[in-house]
């Protein structure tokens, strides 16, 4: 009985896709003047408009950018630890208003800080304080609240939702009232680009965003898999026992691991701080968007942490433009849907994500 | 039969606790009829639809609060009139109550068996992650989806109740009394339940799951089940949540409420349902009277800053840390700690941490 009604979803599954590709590339039409149809959309099909279909691509590779940044750190933890850090979207939180402060103080302009006046270390500075500072909140708590209860998952996932409670509140009470700030790019950023090939101007502090989520996944990468600190780390996530075993100091790598998992969140708030915005209550959303990507992409792997947020980005950035637009409530607001779609379907397919194990 | 001293003891304190709750409006003030008890009531219903995921299923479920929240928003968006002397925002449907009321149990059990159906192959934390985010997911739907609710929610749900509901406007007793026997109602049901060879095998998924396959039990479907059944239990909280406060909002369903109702439930203890009223209870009355204690008032002569929720995420911290199986583990504990002098069988408890 399972086996034909397997075929008969993956087949409905292929269908889905397949029309869905076929919309936004023909069926799409740009608005008319009056009314709208179910084929109507913001600009069209690819086909009708290019430029925009493009530019809705980058606009989701960037946006997966940032995602890798944050959910790799997240990644990370929970593969070596099996720690579920709720408290990653504080982290970010955090990270995104410390840099801000820095560089408030740096400049010394106050709120109307304009892009032509802040230097590249003027960004970078502010960055790496944020890092260092979170990369240090991070050791503290997985020393005190973690260390000695390893293996309790739930135990150690209501600690850190504590800390997440703790860390919320502390950030209104400390930070500008919890009101929203931004992080100013460098000047040199502050301009568009126009692409070859492809045709159209962009913004430079976008393509920004993208360099650095891969200049993050290639160096993640290079350490997990070209040095002896990230042998350990892959030895461990395979078989913790076995490699402290070994004579590893196990409780070495889980630091290492741990300080760099929070300092990628911390990277991550600076990075979405000078894209947009931080403000109070983000902690949330970025701690949904963390949960997502690794859920879609199977949770600790770096692979599975790239594939989720590519596909997710992508699926946000195209669920906003590409959805119908009849009439004033439908249906672009209904793009988290898609996003519930997307979860639904891949855990369907395969329960532990793309690139996930068996627990 | 021999005489169990915990058990009698508890069935007194049980008992006592009942006359007390239906002697309560001739007990205590009007404040702590309205505001503290009834929502303890209601609450802890919300907080027993956890629990009893936890306990029998060993699922740690996060959208209890979404699937509340949603039972909410449905109802309000049924009864609600809108032109001709209503206010409300949302669909103001303008239906019958009594029919809405039904359609939003069971429009929200379904809910809940589609979320149960996507979550139901995974285990342990990961379960856990999948259901904050169907929790987040909801929050995100009503905030942005301006048609059935919008960011500040709808108003004015208390006015259309079913006529056997009668009026809880003027008459906050009534509401109390029905909180009340909904709470005892639910409490009988999930214990019910545990006994059927449905709870039964679902206990047995929770403790083996892999041998349970191999016995032929299809374990995604009881674990589906379980979570919609869960997700009617929180639908007649969330009614009653709209009926207490006369409005829903996304902030009903935001992360601060998922996290506030998994507080309850661990404050209370994960293993047994009592729990979820007795940590509903610690939990509003820290949440009544420590907002503006001495406690905040040391948060600022410590220039530490921050307000009623860093004391509430230190009590949670300090529970998790000291007791992870709450309020009702630490009296189990104190009970087994009593009798082992005398070589007695000490008490097992269903805990799910273990299981988790």
């Amino acid at each position: 009985m399972q086996r034909p009604l397997r075929l008969f979803g993956r087949v409905l599954l292929a269908a889905g896709i397949g029309f869905v590709l076929l919309y936004i590339l023909v069926i799409a039409e740009p608005p008319p003047e009056f009314g709208g149809n179910w084929r109507t959309t913001s600009f069209g099909s690819a086909l009708d408009d290019w430029h925009s279909f493009t530019r809705t691509l980058l606009n989701g590779l960037t946006a997966a950018g940032l995602l890798f940044i944050v959910a790799s750190g997240f990644s990370l933890i929970f593969g070596l630890m099996r720690v579920v850090n709720m408290a990653h979207g504080s982290f970010y939180l955090l990270g995104g208003y410390i840099a801000y402060e820095v560089q408030q103080d740096m400049t010394g302009q106050g709120f109307t800080l304009v892009g032509s006046e802040v230097n590249t270390w003027e960004w970078v500075f502010p960055a790496l304080v944020a890092v260092a500072v979170i990369g240090a909140v991070g050791l503290i708590v997985q020393q005190v609240f973690l260390r000695w209860n390893q293996g309790q998952e739930l135990r150690q996932a209501l600690i850190t939702i504590a800390i997440s409670v703790i860390l919320a509140d502390q950030v209104i009470a400390h930070f500008n009232d919890g009101i929203a700030v931004s992080v100013t790019w460098p000047g040199w950023t502050e301009r568009l680009v126009e692409l070859p090939l492809l045709g159209i101007d962009y913004s430079v502090a976008r393509l920004v965003v993208l360099f650095l989520g891969l200049a993050v996944g290639a160096s993640l990468w290079a350490w997990l898999h070209r040095t002896r600190t990230g042998m350990v780390i892959r030895a461990g996530v395979d078989d913790q026992q076995m490699t402290s075993a070994l004579g590893v100091n196990i409780q070495l790598t889980f630091a290492i691991a741990f300080i760099v998992g929070s300092a990628l969140a911390a990277f991550g708030g600076v990075v979405g701080a000078s894209q947009g915005a931080v403000a109070s209550g983000q902690d949330g959303q970025w701690l949904l968007n963390s949960l997502v990507v690794v859920i879609i992409g199977g949770m600790g792997s770096l692979l599975g942490a790239a594939a989720g947020s590519l596909l997710y980005g992508l699926v946000f950035a195209f669920s906003a433009v590409y959805l119908p637009t009849t009439g004033n409530d439908c249906c672009t607001q209904y793009s988290i849907v898609v996003t519930f779609v997307l979860l639904a379907l891949v855990l369907a397919v395969r329960p532990h994500g793309l690139f996930g194990r068996e627990a | 039969m021999t005489f169990e001293p915990k058990q009698t003891t508890e069935r007194v304190l049980a008992l006592a606790a009942l006359v007390v709750a239906a002697l309560g409006p001739v007990i205590f003030n009007d404040y702590w009829v309205d505001a503290i008890l009834t929502q303890v009531f209601i609450v802890g219903i919300a907080a027993a639809s956890l629990i009893f995921l936890a306990a029998y299923g060993g699922m740690i479920s996060l959208a209890q609060t979404a699937l509340m929240g949603s039972a909410g928003f449905m109802i309000g968006n049924m009864v609600t009139v809108g032109e001709g002397g209503g206010e409300s925002k949302g669909l103001t449907l303008g239906w019958d109550p009594t029919l809405s009321l039904v359609l939003a149990l069971i429009g929200t059990t379904l809910l809940g068996m589609i979320f149960g159906a996507v979550a139901s192959r995974s285990f342990g934390i990961y379960f856990l992650m999948i259901t904050l985010t169907f929790s987040v997911i909801t929050f995100y739907f009503v905030g942005q989806v301006t048609i059935v609710s919008g960011f500040s929610g709808i108003g004015g749900i208390d006015r259309y109740t079913p006529g056997f509901v009668g009026d809880i406007v003027t008459d906050r007793y009534r509401l109390y009394y029905i909180a009340l026997g909904v709470a005892l109602g639910v409490y009988a049901l999930i214990r019910y339940v545990g006994r059927t060879p449905f709870g039964v095998s679902l206990q047995g998924i929770r403790d083996e799951h892999v041998r349970m396959t191999s016995l032929g039990y299809v374990v995604p479907l009881h674990r589906m089940l379980a979570f919609g059944f869960a997700a009617f239990l929180a639908s007649l909280a969330g009614i009653l949540l709209v009926w207490w406060q006369g409005q829903i909002a996304p902030g009903d369903v935001g992360l601060g409420a998922t996290i506030d109702l998994l507080i309850v439930a661990v404050i209370g203890g994960l293993g047994r349902i009592e729990g979820a009223w007795i940590g509903a209870l610690a939990f509003i009355v820290i949440n009544n009277y420590i907002r503006d204690s001495w406690l905040t008032e040391l948060l600022d002569t410590l220039r530490i800053g921050g307000s009623f929720n860093t004391i509430i995420g230190v009590v949670f911290l300090l529970i998790v840390v000291l007791s992870p199986d709450g309020l009702m583990g630490l009296w189990d504990r104190a009970w087994s700690t009593v009798r082992r002098p005398r070589g007695g069988s000490g008490v097992t408890v269903a805990s799910p941490a273990q299981h988790g």
